[in-house]
């Protein structure tokens, strides 16, 4: 296999009721990526596309031909991926390995989401759909619902009494607002909140409260990928991509062997670790899904940085921020940062890159020689995909 | 390969408040709901099984912000329980207020009941819903 790098990155602004189509904020995001990787429509090759619920947002299906005539990619082979929040992952894995195969030498990855055209109750029930239709959304399982019961399990198997969980949920949600003033693409780039108003805020699925859960989103982020000899012809500073995993999952109640953990998850780190030849102590910023501020605790768990039902104290102690153990989600993560799901997996690695490559100073949140960053990203309740990325190579 | 236990077979018997599973001939698992595959073992050689409807509720949630076209159910409970013959599965406990569900429900005894979910417009028509009440009458 070859190297394959990073050489472009775009993102737009992440919003709730954004005036822009599908179309438009992903072929923002792509021009983006394109002038800083240098590439014209020529190069292209493929495009890869994250876009999760286009067909219930904009009655949109097959985006993906669309943005490659409009950015004047002419004929090339577009591919859409679903794989619910994850689908922008999946869409750079596969980009990863088409690359690494020599199939192909630049390829644009990146996704799209328009959430909130469908509004929270269509929302609510489209993001429902990744569950088992048949056996588990007759009972009216939601998406918080799935993180709340794990919430309660995780209380109850681990014995973190409920009212600790509550608090290390609570510091979980304060620290992605934090972070998240001081990135411009985020959502809410102008709101921090407090323990208290996480603690207090309206019940969604107990013990889950508003603040516990990611908003639904706009957005887009792309990235230009390419072959290790193509890179080095594009850009001073490739963000190699070192390492990819991808499982699946069966139906939430199937995976009770494993629960709360989401076994899926540590069968794609591994995956992605061993491929890099690293392991959890060599991540210097990790941006993890953290659609639920359970769901934080949790992935920390699986990726490594935290033994079963430790995670909480990652926070406590504050080696979640810049200068602690682990850096997680400095963008503001799902959480602050917003969540258009086609489009999270890009905006991670676009997150993971411009860290790398040392991007973030003006921007107050730089993790000071970050030379080795992971993705992670959920999809529905058990699509997993990890990346992991590295200028040191 | 045709399934052992399709969802509408599965569904037909739930509304007779019979619980259907799968028994595995090779390592004598039981899965529940049905699949094709054993889910400890992935042989394909399973037998139906009538299971007892018993078990224990392992985690719960009360749904306050329902999904399009179940607002006025909400606030509704959802439990996962681990039934006798050993799989979890997912339904709903009716026999409390959903206001008062805390942690104390986990470890609780239950037997099944079944309701229906009539459908919606993306649902494919109506599914059986697993529904619950505490085994003691409490």
């Amino acid at each position: 296999m070859r190297k394959v790098a990073i050489v472009g990155t775009g993102h737009t602004d992440f919003v709730s009721d954004g005036p822009k189509t599908e179309v438009e904020m992903f072929c923002e995001a792509a021009t983006e990526a394109m002038e800083e990787a240098s590439v014209t429509p020529k190069d292209i090759q493929a495009l890869y596309c994250g876009n999760v619920f286009g067909d219930f947002a904009e009655g949109q299906g097959m985006i993906q031909s669309y943005i490659a005539n409009e950015l004047g990619c002419h004929h090339i082979p577009a591919t859409r991926f679903e794989g619910a929040c994850a689908s922008a992952t999946l869409a750079i894995r596969d980009a990863f390995i088409w690359v690494a195969s020599g199939f192909y030498d630049v390829v644009l990855v990146g996704g799209t989401e328009k959430a909130t055209a469908m509004g929270t109750p269509l929302a609510t029930r489209t993001f429902a759909m990744g569950s088992d239709g048949k056996y588990e959304f007759p009972a009216g399982i939601t998406f918080p619902g799935f993180f709340a019961l794990l919430a309660n399990l995780y209380s109850a198997n681990y014995d973190v009494p409920m009212e600790r969980l509550r608090e290390q949920m609570s510091m979980v949600s304060v620290q992605s607002h934090f972070y998240g003033t001081k990135n411009p693409h985020a959502q809410f780039k102008h709101k921090e909140v407090t323990a208290e108003q996480v603690s207090k805020g309206f019940m969604v699925a107990s013990p889950l409260r508003l603040l516990d859960c990611c908003p639904f989103s706009d957005g887009a982020a792309a990235l230009v990928v390419a072959s290790e000899e193509k890179a080095r012809e594009l850009t001073d500073k490739p963000v190699y991509i070192t390492g990819v995993g991808q499982a699946s999952s069966p139906r939430l109640s199937a995976q009770a062997p494993f629960l709360p953990r989401i076994r899926a998850r540590e069968v794609s780190v591994k995956q992605a670790y061993d491929m890099a030849g690293v392991g959890p102590q060599d991540i210097d910023l990790c941006e993890l899904h953290d659609c639920f501020s359970i769901a934080s605790l949790i992935a920390a768990e699986n990726l490594g940085f935290a033994e079963n039902g430790k995670a909480g104290e990652l926070w406590e102690k504050g080696e979640t921020k810049i200068g602690g153990k682990i850096p997680i989600n400095i963008s503001g993560g799902l959480k602050a940062k917003g969540h258009p799901i086609g489009a999270t997996g890009a905006s991670q690695a676009c997150e993971v890159a411009r860290q790398l490559r040392g991007d973030m100073d003006s921007e107050g949140r730089q993790v000071e020689g970050a030379k080795i960053g992971l993705v992670d990203t959920l999809g529905g309740d058990g699509i997993i995909s990890n990346l992991v990325l590295q200028t040191n190579v | 390969m045709e399934y052992k236990l399709s969802f509408k077979d599965y569904h037909k018997a739930l509304m007779k408040n019979k619980l259907m599973g799968l028994k595995c001939k090779a390592c004598g698992t039981i899965t529940c709901p049905p699949q094709m595959s054993c889910r400890n073992c992935t042989g394909f050689d399973l037998e139906v099984v009538e299971l007892t409807g018993k078990g224990k509720i392992t985690t719960y949630t009360t749904i306050y912000v329902a999904p399009e076209g179940r607002e006025n159910e909400a606030p509704y409970i959802i439990v996962l329980v681990e039934l006798e013959e050993g799989p979890w599965i997912m339904g709903n406990l009716y026999d409390m207020d959903p206001a008062r569900a805390d942690l104390d429900l986990i470890g609780k005894p239950v037997e099944l009941g079944t309701r229906i979910f009539p459908g919606d417009k993306y649902s494919d028509g109506p599914a059986a819903r697993p529904v619950f009440r505490f085994t003691d009458g409490k």
